[in-house]
């Protein structure tokens, strides 16, 4: 075996003199540690090795299923745990929902699928591979859902019970109405194009009269469930809209559907020249279309938002008459002491009553950087404990926690949100209003020129300048430009982001995970003493091993974890480092204040590189050498921000963390408008003051504590790597993580604002065109089928350029 | 004439019933909820003898 062999379950580099093995398909694979070995055995063993030659994508690594995990998911038998996700389905039969973690490509799915319905009393599996969700129904005689969880574990894989939340369900009714509303508004289509053929067909070359009565009878039979169910939507929406004094889209489009339907149905009552029921059946399907992808797009990012709701954790250790026992976070009342060990998420706001420790409190600030608690100082729920257990006094569980008050201020921001009226609601205030005047002086007109023709004149009138066109115009172009973005991996969650982009001339950055990459790296190392800076690194390496710190990672990823050498007496110093013995040594590494070596000539180096990290490695005596860590800025960000000048765009900075870092953030990327130790409520404030000069405002960022900002911007973007409430509360999430995507859908904002208005003139022009031979009666019944396809088409075809 | 249109037309009566039902009852299954996976499912061969793991089972049956 070398090093440079690749292991083979999860596709990183065996180190050298690692000895896993297993067999499959008779061939001897190695495996790059026990956690994949034992994955990848399980697998074997389970007759599943199909999964290696089916899979397209890498899994991640493996890792041992420990002892304290198996007594924490023992907990999800318990039935006052269940109860809030488990379904009785019937009499000791259970279903329920699980997140599925790590799953990479369609081998995955089956892998989990066959694995699961192997087992005995498993009766269902149902993995959906858009969504990583898994609906298992057991009998809970046979199996227990800790053993199910424990296997899926076992194949390297986690699994989250998921407690479909009301919305949830919400969503899963309406879009299967919506399915079914397409369905129908699809099939009337379809048929009532076959019947028009006919038609037309028997306007050219002649045709009973008697089958014409025959084929619009079954034309109105088609068209009335698409008419009373498919378009109830529009109804609703443009119902909504004339209550609230304000005419939007939807309301020329419901005013279309009803006139073109009564003044068929007229026609075909009494007699007349011509019957709109296909272009009723078009017109609803196409618009129904294009809603239903909005949805789905929107739906997407609130499901892979909703898969990462681990945030706050579900479970604590209660402390109670000396006692640990595991109890829901729900039961937790004020008062109760819990208990936080190292790297776990923090239940519930609270007080440190014991012990010391640093936590990252990244959801407040942004800043993974950690900030040391002692006793007396309050916590809040959903930090992440780093490196010492703490004995916390709950203060504020649920809907009482500064977390909840987060997410609370992101609902209202939203709702005060400075909204840009779109330029599809501006043209149907004014062109419904100028056709409904313009009907009405037309029937009055003809009322004194010739009284029996008034009511053919005035339905010829609305069914002419139905705005088809008018309403197509902007969903094509939006669901055009929709579709190009998702394929560079810019998804568009609301609508009307991509109007609003095309006017943006102010974008907002955070700065960690945003800006830089919001992992700090070690950019430097000043070796002080007489030892090679490889040396310095295995040295610093080996005493950061166990540690759980977000510093300790840009330590281990430097050198190969096999070189390291065995560290005795290893000692973590809560808010000061690490200490160890290395070949009888001893040795420090941490902050200035350590080791008093260090501390002597710390101001000369905290000087000399403003807004980076210094740590320290000492020996017993001397100071031996300085790493300078420093989150590294994003590839992209120089010429994004590059970019969005030349344009004339202004940008500003927000960040949580400290004036220096920022000021050096600042200078590097060449940006003045710096704001620094900035709250959530703080962001928002600074966001509003811009707007309130007129700005535009795009903002980007990732973190919680950037959502209440990213809900009030006019136009906002999340990277897909930062959190769940971020995601949900932006516009558009860049999934590639990549920087210069925001430029880029801020040019096909642009260019579909273009399309949209071209697409506006048309039909506009259009109907202006049609109007004036209507009133006068001249349009024929295959002239007006023939304006309305026509326009209808332009329209589409125009949008369809955006890709 | 009229009398074939009829027929005709009746039979497109039954023939949409049939597709409605058909159309709902799969909407109502979930067979639209996950619009990805099926593709790629199809493209799982269990059942092919040219599969290392298949040539080893058949020979141990």
């Amino acid at each position: 075996m070398t090093a440079s062999e690749s292991c083979y379950h999860c596709g990183q580099a065996v180190p050298g003199g690692a000895e896993f093995s297993v067999n499959i398909a008779r061939q001897s694979r190695a495996m790059c540690c026990r956690g994949c070995q034992a994955v990848a055995q399980a697998i074997v063993d389970n007759g599943l090795s199909e999964y290696y030659s089916n899979r397209t994508a890498l899994p991640g690594q493996g890792h041992e299923i420990l002892p304290d995990e198996l007594k924490k998911l023992a907990l999800y038998d318990h039935p006052d745990i269940q109860r809030s996700f488990v379904i009785d389905s019937g009499v000791n039969q259970r279903e329920a929902v699980l997140i599925l973690e790590g799953i990479t490509c369609a081998a995955c799915v089956w892998l989990n699928e066959r694995h699961l319905k192997q087992l005995p009393g498993v009766n269902s599996v149902q993995v959906n591979y858009a969504n990583h969700r898994a609906r298992i129904a057991w009998d809970s005689r046979e199996i227990s859902l800790s053993r199910i969880l424990q296997e899926i574990q076992l194949l390297g894989y986690n699994a989250h019970p998921y407690s479909a939340l009301q919305a949830d369900a919400l969503r899963q009714s309406r879009r299967k109405k919506d399915l079914q509303r397409l369905a129908i508004a699809g099939i009337g289509a379809a048929q009532t194009m076959m019947l028009s053929v006919g038609l037309y067909a028997g306007n050219w070359d002649g045709i009973a009269p008697s089958t014409v009565v025959l084929l619009r009878w079954f034309g109105l039979l088609l068209t009335l469930p698409v008419v009373t169910f498919s378009a109830m939507p529009f109804y609703r929406a443009a119902w909504s809209g004339i209550k609230s004094r304000h005419l939007n889209m939807d309301v020329p489009v419901a005013l279309a559907i009803i006139t073109a339907f009564i003044g068929s149905v007229w026609v075909t009552l009494f007699g007349g020249a011509h019957v709109y029921y296909d272009s009723i059946g078009m017109f609803t399907l196409f618009l129904l279309g294009t809603r239903l992808l909005e949805a789905g797009a929107r739906g997407k990012s609130i499901e892979s938002a909703e898969n990462l709701l681990k945030l706050q954790p579900t479970m604590a250790i209660r402390l109670r008459a000396g006692l640990q026992e595991y109890v829901p976070v729900l039961d937790l009342l004020r008062g109760d002491s819990i208990l936080a060990k190292p790297g776990e998420t923090i239940a519930a706001d609270g007080t440190v009553a014991e012990g010391m420790s640093t936590v990252d409190e990244a959801l407040l600030t942004g800043e993974p950087r950690p900030v040391l608690k002692k006793p007396g100082d309050s916590v809040i729920a959903g930090s992440i404990n780093l490196e010492g257990p703490l004995t916390l006094t709950v203060t504020g569980v649920g809907e009482n926690t500064v977390l909840a008050g987060i997410v609370r201020m992101v609902d209202k921001a939203q709702a005060e949100k400075p909204h840009i009226a779109t330029l599809a609601d501006r043209t149907a205030s004014w062109f419904t209003l100028a056709l409904l005047v313009f009907t009405a002086v037309v029937g009055l007109a003809w009322l004194f020129i010739d009284r029996t023709q008034v009511l053919d004149i005035v339905l010829a009138v609305l069914v002419v300048t139905c705005p088809c066109a008018l309403s197509l115009a902007v969903p094509a172009a939006l669901a055009a430009a929709g579709s190009h973005l998702i394929k560079r991996g810019i998804l568009v969650t609301r609508g009307h982001a991509l109007e609003t982009l095309a006017r943006v001339n102010h974008v907002v950055f955070d700065k960690t995970g945003t800006l830089t990459q919001g992992k700090p790296a070690v950019m430097d190392v000043i070796v002080l003493a007489d030892l090679t800076a490889a040396q310095c690194d295995v040295l610093a390496a080996s005493l950061e091993q166990a540690s759980e710190h977000p510093l300790a990672a840009a330590f281990k990823g430097r050198v190969l974890a096999s070189d390291l050498p065995a560290v005795q007496a290893a000692r973590n110093h809560p808010g000061q480092g690490v200490s160890g013995v290395v070949d009888g040594q001893t040795y420090s590494l941490g902050n200035q204040d350590f080791s008093p070596a260090s501390r002597i000539l710390a101001e000369n180096y905290s000087t000399r590189y403003p807004g980076a990290t210094l740590v320290w490695l000492c020996d017993a005596t001397r100071a031996l050498a300085v790493f300078v860590l420093e989150d590294p800025l994003r590839d992209d960000a120089r010429q994004t921000i590059a970019t969005l000048r030349t344009r004339g765009i202004g940008i500003s900075i927000l960040s949580g963390d400290n004036e220096t870092t920022v000021r050096h953030v600042g200078a590097a990327l060449g940006v003045s408008d710096l704001h620094w130790q900035q709250k959530p409520q703080d962001k928002l404030a600074v966001l509003q003051a811009i707007q309130r000069d007129g700005a535009i405002v795009a903002m980007v960022g990732d973190g919680i504590n950037d959502a209440p900002v990213l809900a009030a911007a006019q136009v906002s973007f999340a990277m897909a790597a930062g959190t769940n409430v971020a995601n949900q509360s932006s516009d558009i999430v860049l999934l590639s993580n990549r920087l210069d995507d925001v430029p880029q859908a801020l040019e096909t904002g642009r260019d579909t604002l273009g399309v949209m208005r071209q697409n506006l003139f048309w039909a506009v022009a259009y109907n202006v065109i049609a109007l004036p031979f209507a009133a006068l009666g001249y349009v024929s019944p295959w002239l007006a089928a023939l304006g309305m396809s026509i326009s209808s088409m332009v329209v589409v075809l125009n949008a369809l350029r955006l890709r | 004439m009229t009398s074939t249109l009829v027929f005709l037309l009746g039979l497109t009566v039954i023939f949409i019933l049939l597709i409605g039902f058909g159309i709902f009852w799969a909407i109502k299954s979930g067979q639209f909820e996950d619009m990805e996976g099926p593709a790629q499912r199809i493209l799982m061969d269990e059942d092919d003898p040219m599969l290392p793991s298949n040539q080893l089972s058949d020979k141990t049956k």
